[in-house]
């Protein structure tokens, strides 16, 4: 390895829109190494792209071949992509294994995506929860029990194995262009469910600044667990109004009737699963983050609602 | 917008947005804070409190002025009356001084969330969740905010238990030590007869997940209700077993009780 050489590094979940903004930040400086295990994605000449499951054993022979500095896992299954079965075998299992691997092959500096789903909704969230709060996710919704897992999984390999440099990311809902998660199919929507009478306190974060915050990361090792949000608010209906959405209210109460009704329309944007994040504020502190890596996000909310506004697609 | 504005200049006067809008406030690009107080929400709330404050309860308050002008300051009060009528009518008291205005944050039971509308309306206008960790950074942004100590205990009293202070909770005194916060005693007269309730239903507050089911009549009288607002108190912060601290729980209460009794034996009838 000569000391000339660029840092190599393992980006995982190259499909993903976040993920390409963050190779395209990192290419000039770095050489990129691109998987996914939904699809080949085609990201130039000048990075190698692979469709590879973590699982599997093949996987091992791009560690041997590229002998990697650090490791960017953005591939995350999110929760209304396939199976509670498949989704913890790809988030949780595949995880521990990219770890394992890591620590085999000497990594450097690993990043991981976790989300601000781990804390979970519920009545008696205080605002402005800080990374040492306690993930109650898991008790209250079987379907985010891998997302918590891991995390619980992240933690012990950053205390076990401190040389790889292990940070845990927490971002609030990342919207903007390209971005494919719920809260960004609500935004850019027509119409919106809304519980009647909730509007809870919400975050967002551009993709472009989650991008950048990723880069920050990356480029000072400062391993642990940190929140990333902006420091600014807005309650779920206002930013639905805001993005030009008409909101459809659903019973709310007793808890029982929202929950059948979006199981009986299975709505990808509306899980039922999530549905106290649409009843209860989740409001984190992203200051630790901003602090430590000199984060400060660009593009206000507002510039954020425009762009949903501009861009509606039919439901 | 151009309704909302135009219902804006009609409902709230100008004086009262002037009044509002120099008590300042940490809050984000939208108005809002991460608690859901909304700077918009609290012009109309103002407006519409300052109709229930000075027409229907005819409030008297004395002693507003002794409530610190800056830095994070605990309202502790006497809690009555089924609804959160007294902690509406304290911080009215508080954001409508003339000399250095605050807007105080009331912590609020925490079934509030939970009920449809009333407790986004709650957040709206600044009370928020009573918890310890969102008091503690209350205090850290110097927010004056209210704390019932009773808590439903109190709130949820029956008539024949008028004025008479339920157990007080230690936690606002920790975190008042700790933040080295000066805490104004508050006593509440008048809001114990709004809602005279003469039972509780158990069971059926059980099963809708309430606090209480008071029986009582529906309708909230016109109760002349007066405020007086006692010297700050100030306690150190020092390392002391939990029986001291409630012995200065118990100091807080007693001038509590002592701030009732003048205010009961100042009123001349119930209206």
């Amino acid at each position: 390895m000569s000391e000339q050489r660029k840092p190599r590094i393992l980006v995982t979940g190259a499909a993903g829109a976040l993920t390409q903004q963050v190779i395209n930040r990192l290419r000039d400086n770095c050489d990129i190494v691109a998987v996914d295990f939904r699809q080949q994605v085609y990201l130039g000449d000048d990075i190698p792209s692979y469709c590879i499951d973590l699982n599997k054993r093949g996987f091992e022979d791009l560690f041997r071949q590229y002998r990697f500095d650090g490791v960017i896992h953005l591939g995350r299954l999110m929760t209304s992509e396939l199976t509670r079965m498949r989704r913890y075998n790809a988030n949780v299992l595949g995880t521990q294994r990219l770890l394992d691997l890591s620590h085999k092959y000497g990594i450097k500096r690993v990043i991981i995506l976790s989300t601000f789903h781990v804390y979970g909704a519920m009545a008696y969230n205080p605002a402005l929860i800080d990374e040492a709060a306690p993930l109650k996710s898991a008790g209250l919704s079987a379907d985010l029990v891998d997302s918590v897992e891991l995390e619980n999984l992240a933690n012990i390999y950053l205390w076990r194995y401190p040389e790889l440099n292990i940070t845990i990311l927490r971002p609030c809902n990342i919207v903007g262009p390209g971005v494919r998660n719920t809260m960004s199919a609500l935004l850019s929507s027509e119409r919106a469910p809304v519980l009647a009478g909730f509007s809870p306190m919400m975050q967002f974060i551009h993709i472009d600044d989650m991008a950048d915050a990723i880069v920050l990361a990356w480029q000072k090792p400062v391993k642990g667990v940190f929140n990333v949000a902006p420091h600014d608010w807005v309650a779920y209906q206002q930013a639905l109004k805001m993005c030009g959405c008409k909101r459809i209210p659903i019973l709310s109460v007793p808890p029982i009737v929202p929950k059948a009704i979006a199981r009986l329309l299975n709505l990808k944007s509306f899980p039922h699963y999530l549905l106290a994040f649409f009843k209860y504020p989740v409001v984190i502190d992203g200051r630790a983050f901003a602090r430590e890596f000199g984060f400060k996000p660009k593009r206000p909310l507002k510039e954020i609602f425009r762009y949903y506004r501009n861009n509606k697609r039919p439901v | 917008m151009g309704l909302a504005s135009y219902l804006k200049s009609r409902l709230v006067p100008a004086e009262l947005e002037a009044q509002l809008n120099r008590i300042r406030k940490p809050i984000g690009s939208l108005g809002y804070d991460p608690w859901g107080f909304n700077n918009d929400a609290v012009k109309y709330g103002f407006t519409l409190t300052r109709q229930i404050y000075e027409k229907y309860f005819r409030v008297e308050a004395s002693g507003v002025e002794k409530v610190p002008a800056e830095g994070p300051v605990l309202l502790i009060a006497n809690h009555s009356g089924q609804l959160p009528l007294d902690g509406l009518l304290i911080g009215y008291a508080l954001a409508s001084r003339p000399d250095q205005p605050r807007i105080p944050r009331a912590m609020i039971e925490r079934f509030f969330p939970t009920v449809p509308w009333l407790g986004n309306l709650l957040n709206d206008v600044g009370a928020v969740l009573g918890d310890p960790i969102n008091c503690a950074k209350m205090l850290e942004n110097d927010e004056a905010v209210i704390v019932f100590p009773e808590g439903v205990r109190g709130s949820g009293k029956l008539y024949r238990d008028r004025y008479q202070l339920k157990r007080f909770g230690n936690g606002f005194m920790h975190l008042a030590m700790k933040y080295n916060t000066p805490i104004v005693p508050v006593g509440v007269v008048g809001c114990e007869e709004t809602i005279p309730a003469i039972a509780n239903i158990k069971p059926l507050a059980k099963a809708l997940g309430v606090p209480y089911v008071p029986v009582a009549l529906p309708v909230i009288f016109p109760v002349k209700v007066r405020l007086n607002f006692g010297e700050p108190m100030y306690f150190d912060n020092s390392e002391i077993p939990e029986e001291q601290v409630t012995e200065r729980v118990e100091a807080v209460k007693t001038e509590i009780r002592k701030l009732i009794d003048k205010g009961l034996s100042e009123r001349e009838g119930l209206f």
